[in-house]
Parts: C-alpha cells; sequence; structure tokens
C-alpha cells in the first residue's frame, strides 16, 4: 500500500518544485476536409476541429482535480495546413483564411495554441507550400494562436537550401510585421530538419500524415523536480548522479504516462505518445540551465556544458523510456533562452555565446530556440545560421530546429520583452560576416553517406 | 473499490482527525488506513479511502474538504490513488 512518505513525495514536486503536465495535445487530421473550395474547406475544418476537440478542455481541468496535477496548457495539432489547402488555395491570402479559421476554433474550443500551419519541404517545395510559406506573416500577425513550422531538411533528403534561404527573408518578414511588439510573431514560427510526426510542443506541433485519424499526446515537463534532486546528490560520483537523474525522470513520465491514459479514456481518442522533454518556464527554479550549474558548473556555457548536458538527455531519456509505453515527440531537453531564467543569467554574464548554444544542440532535442538576434541582421546570415542547425540534425540524424527573434529596431545589450511562460530575453550578438554567396546558391544540398542504408 | 488519498497538511490543533473522520463518515467514505507525522513543525496525516459507496461524487468531496480544511485552518487535499502508484510503483 501507499506510504505517507510517497504521498508527501509527490505532492512536494508538485507544490513546490513545479512538477506539471506541460501539454495535453489532440493531433486531428485534416486529409478528409480537403474541398477544392476554399469556403466549404474553412467551414469543414472549423467543424472538424470544434468536434473532435469539443470537451478537451473540460477533460483536462477534471483531471487536473483528480489527482492534483497542473495541465497547463491544453492544445490542438492538425494535419500540414499546406497538404490540406493546396486544392483550393491559390493565394497566400486564401492560405491566411485558414490559419482565421484555426483560430476561430481554437478559441471556439478555449485551447491556447493551434498548430500545424506547416509545411514539409525537406526535398522541395509544390506551388502550395511556397504559398504557405510566403502567407505566414500575415496569417501569424492576424490570429492569435495559430503556430506555424517548416521542415527544412531530413536525413534521408538532405536540406533545401531553396527553403532555407526563403525562410530567412520570410523569418525577418515576420519579425518586421511585429516590430512593434518587439517582434513577438516569431515566437510562433519554427523551422525543423526531421521534423517529429507526433510532437506535443509548440510551436512546432503538427499531426504527421502518417497518424490516425486522431490523437493524444501528452508533452511532460520537470526540470524543478531534476534540479532538486541533482541538489540533493551534489559532490558525489557521475554513477549516483546519473541513478538520480534516471530515477527522477521515471516519476515525471509516469505521471505524463496516467494523463495521457486518462484523457485518451474519457475523451474517447486513442493515445499516441508521451513525450519527455524538459521544459523550462521563466519560474524560479523550473530552469534546465539551473541544473547544469547544480551538476557543477557556474553557468550554463561553461567548458564542460555540452558533456553535461548531453549526460542529462540521455539519462532523462533512460529514466523516462521505461517509464511510459509509447515515448516520441521531441523528447529531450529545451534549451531555449527567453524561456529559462537560468540561461539568461548566462547570457548576461557573457557565459554563453550562439556558437555554444549551437554546439549544445548536438547532444540535446530542439535547437537554438527562442533567441532574439539584432533586427539588422540579414536574411542570409539567418538563413546561415538555420542552415547550420539542419546540418547538425542532418548529419546526427535528429531532429534540431531553429526559433529566432531578429528584434527589429534592437542591438546588442537591448532586451526584449514577451510576458508570460516566454519571459524576456537579451539580444545575443552574431557573427558579423557574410553567408550570402553560400545561400544564394541555390538547390539543395544532398543527403549525408550514412543515410543510404537500403 | 475506489481508492483516494485524502492528505491533510497544517498547524497541528486539537479535533483535526476528528473533524475530517466525521464528515467521511457523514458521507459515507470508508477509511482504510490513517498515518500521520510532524514535518518541520507541521501536521502531515494521510488517509487512503474508498469512496465507491460513497453518497456524493469526487469533485463534491473534493470541494466539500476543501472547505473543511479552510475551516479549521489546513490544507486538505483529495486525490485519486493512481498517481501514486504510478509514481512509485513498477
Amino acid at each position: 500500500m501507499i506510504n505517507i512518505g510517497e504521498v508527501l513525495e509527490t505532492n512536494e514536486m508538485v507544490e513546490k518544485e513545479n512538477l506539471d503536465v506541460r501539454t495535453i495535445t489532440i493531433g486531428i487530421s485534416l486529409l478528409d476536409c480537403i474541398d477544392s473550395d476554399l469556403q466549404k474547406l474553412n467551414e469543414k475544418i472549423y467543424n472538424k476541429i470544434t468536434t473532435v476537440a469539443k470537451n478537451l478542455v473540460k477533460v483536462g481541468n477534471e483531471i487536473e482535480s483528480n489527482y492534483c496535477i497542473p495541465i497547463v496548457n491544453k492544445r490542438i495539432s492538425v494535419t500540414p495546413i499546406a497538404l490540406v489547402g493546396g486544392a483550393a488555395c491559390k493565394s497566400p491570402e486564401d492560405f491566411a483564411t485558414i490559419a482565421d479559421t484555426m483560430d476561430r476554433a481554437a478559441k471556439q474550443v478555449g485551447v491556447n495554441l493551434i498548430g500545424g500551419y506547416s509545411a514539409l519541404v525537406s526535398k522541395g517545395m509544390t506551388k502550395a507550400d511556397e504559398m504557405l510559406i510566403r502567407s505566414i506573416p500575415i496569417a501569424l500577425h492576424r490570429t492569435e494562436r495559430v503556430c506555424s513550422s517548416v521542415n527544412l531538411a531530413s536525413t534521408k533528403t538532405g536540406i533545401n537550401m531553396d527553403a532555407v534561404k526563403l525562410m530567412g527573408e520570410i523569418i525577418l518578414e515576420v519579425a518586421e510585421i511585429s516590430k512593434d511588439n518587439d517582434s513577438a510573431d516569431c515566437m510562433k514560427l519554427v523551422v525543423f530538419c526531421n521534423a517529429p510526426d507526433d510532437n506535443p510542443f509548440m510551436a512546432g506541433a503538427f499531426h504527421g500524415v502518417t497518424e490516425t485519424d486522431a490523437v493524444i499526446n501528452v508533452g511532460v515537463s520537470g526540470p524543478g523536480v531534476v534540479l532538486r534532486a541533482v541538489e540533493k546528490v551534489k559532490g558525489e560520483s557521475f554513477e549516483v548522479l546519473c541513478e538520480t537523474i534516471k530515477k527522477t525522470a521515471f516519476k515525471v513520465t509516469r505521471v505524463g504516462q496516467l494523463v495521457a491514459k486518462e484523457a485518451s479514456r474519457m475523451l474517447n481518442i486513442p493515445f499516441g505518445i508521451v513525450d519527455l522533454s524538459l521544459a523550462p518556464t521563466p519560474a524560479v527554479g523550473d530552469s534546465v540551465a539551473d541544473i547544469l550549474c547544480s551538476i557543477g558548473l557556474e553557468y550554463a556555457g561553461a567548458p564542460g556544458t555540452t558533456a553535461a548536458l548531453a549526460m542529462l538527455n540521455d539519462q532523462v531519456k533512460k529514466g523516462g523510456v521505461m517509464a511510459s509505453s509509447y515515448v516520441g515527440g521531441l523528447s529531450g531537453a529545451f534549451i531555449p533562452v527567453s524561456e529559462d531564467q537560468g540561461m539568461i543569467n548566462a547570457v548576461e554574464a557573457g557565459a554563453i555565446n550562439l556558437e555554444k548554444l549551437e554546439a549544445m544542440t548536438c547532444v540535446c532535442s530542439v535547437g537554438l530556440d527562442m533567441i532574439a538576434i539584432p533586427g539588422d541582421t540579414p536574411a542570409t546570415t539567418i538563413s546561415g545560421m538555420i542552415a547550420d542547425e539542419m546540418a547538425l540534425g542532418m548529419v546526427n540524424q535528429k531532429t534540431t530546429a531553429a526559433r529566432l527573434i531578429p528584434a527589429i529596431g534592437k542591438k546588442v545589450g537591448d532586451q526584449v520583452e514577451f510576458g508570460g511562460l516566454f519571459g524576456y530575453a537579451p539580444i545575443m550578438p552574431v557573427n558579423p560576416f557574410s553567408c550570402a554567396d553560400f545561400i544564394n546558391r541555390g538547390g539543395r544540398i544532398p543527403a549525408p553517406i550514412h543515410s543510404f542504408k537500403n | 473499490m475506489n481508492k483516494t488519498i485524502i492528505t491533510v497538511v497544517g498547524k497541528d490543533t486539537v479535533g483535526i482527525i476528528a473533524k475530517v473522520c466525521t464528515y467521511l463518515a457523514d458521507s459515507g467514505v470508508n477509511v482504510l488506513d490513517i498515518s500521520q507525522t510532524i514535518v518541520s513543525g507541521y501536521f502531515n496525516m494521510m488517509m487512503i479511502v474508498d469512496t465507491a459507496d460513497a453518497a456524493k461524487n469526487f469533485a463534491t468531496i473534493s470541494d466539500e474538504l476543501d472547505q473543511l480544511g479552510e475551516s479549521i485552518g489546513v490544507v486538505i487535499k483529495c486525490q485519486k490513488e493512481e498517481i501514486f502508484q504510478m509514481m512509485h510503483r513498477i
């Protein structure tokens, strides 16, 4: 029988260490909404989303109260809209009407974000893909809850450098159109290499075409819990440290598994995966950077950071994999700058720079995430940063991403304020040397040799 | 059997257990196990109860215990047992 020590331990994790389920995300296929008539398409999309996800928020709240575990976000991901809208949309503006519909549906069912305003262009772009990409600035600007992602590369296909070039320009446009608001629309746009089909986290969530009609994916979190556990084994050997992280990750993930199964049962929608990510928030103690410091670094970014992060990420996975029947999504430590107070401190102390962050993305999930750069950074330089990140993902056969925020009108030393879960971010210096001739070549970078496994 | 864990945390005072148990008895909730401890001066009690034959639903019991806790000056939480089983048992 459960004993009082175990009960108190669980409740302490929630009350003092910010343990929560970060998101329940329903993935919804919109493939059956496809229509050549734009108005009909929009109607079908609205009806499908508001029908399938009707009870999501209610069920989420009920699970919260049954177990006293906070479920921070309830969200929706849909089939990449470039595929759904291709038959009906003749212009970027046509695509933007679908974003309006998604936004309306999200508000109707009460979810705070909806992902899937996406295109998968790792090898080439169709006309529809390109129109969707060109509509991203206006679509993100006139909607509130829609998130967009573009898959630019994969280990199997190589890197679509035409699309990388285009996305450098689009990211600047997104920044420009929201410059009165610290270029905040950029937070809702991410580019990927090897994007997962079942990621529950925003801004990159979409419902892959290999998925079933509707599915429940859950993202757990808990940097605070891991931090507290690591603090308790200060000075101990790596063996003790690794065991501690593994056990803690197991416990955290079990909560995600329980919530996912319960949500699946109550909504009568199949369970997909649990995403075992350490997702930080600006709350004190809820920081991945603080875990790195607790492992023994003065600041995140100090020599040893990449090794410490690799170890942390691996132990989180080893503990988490046994705790859940299906693991997927991004599953690893997130290292955003703006959402993590410890990371912000490291930037302000001069302990970490973009190049070190890039190195860290080789050993953890995601990539250059929520990083504010000067607003006058050229589009080709942004494309160059994206290309580097894509190359890391392609060669290492892992997901990498870039969510960059060129803060229009701001320079190194300034900061951007997003508020809430997104926090604030100091503007980081970017290498000033040009890569324009490289980016302007056009075409694609072929898949690496180790992708030919057949 | 429908096991629920009730935790009571707060400053120790006379009659906490009596008040909680009276409420549970009146609501048709059967107490299976009680344990308590004092952690850094605070009263911590855990009860394992069975709500299968309760006269009220889980949400009502949870809300009413919350209010009862407020009137005594302690925090009373009501959680289904699975979260602890999942976390602490393989």
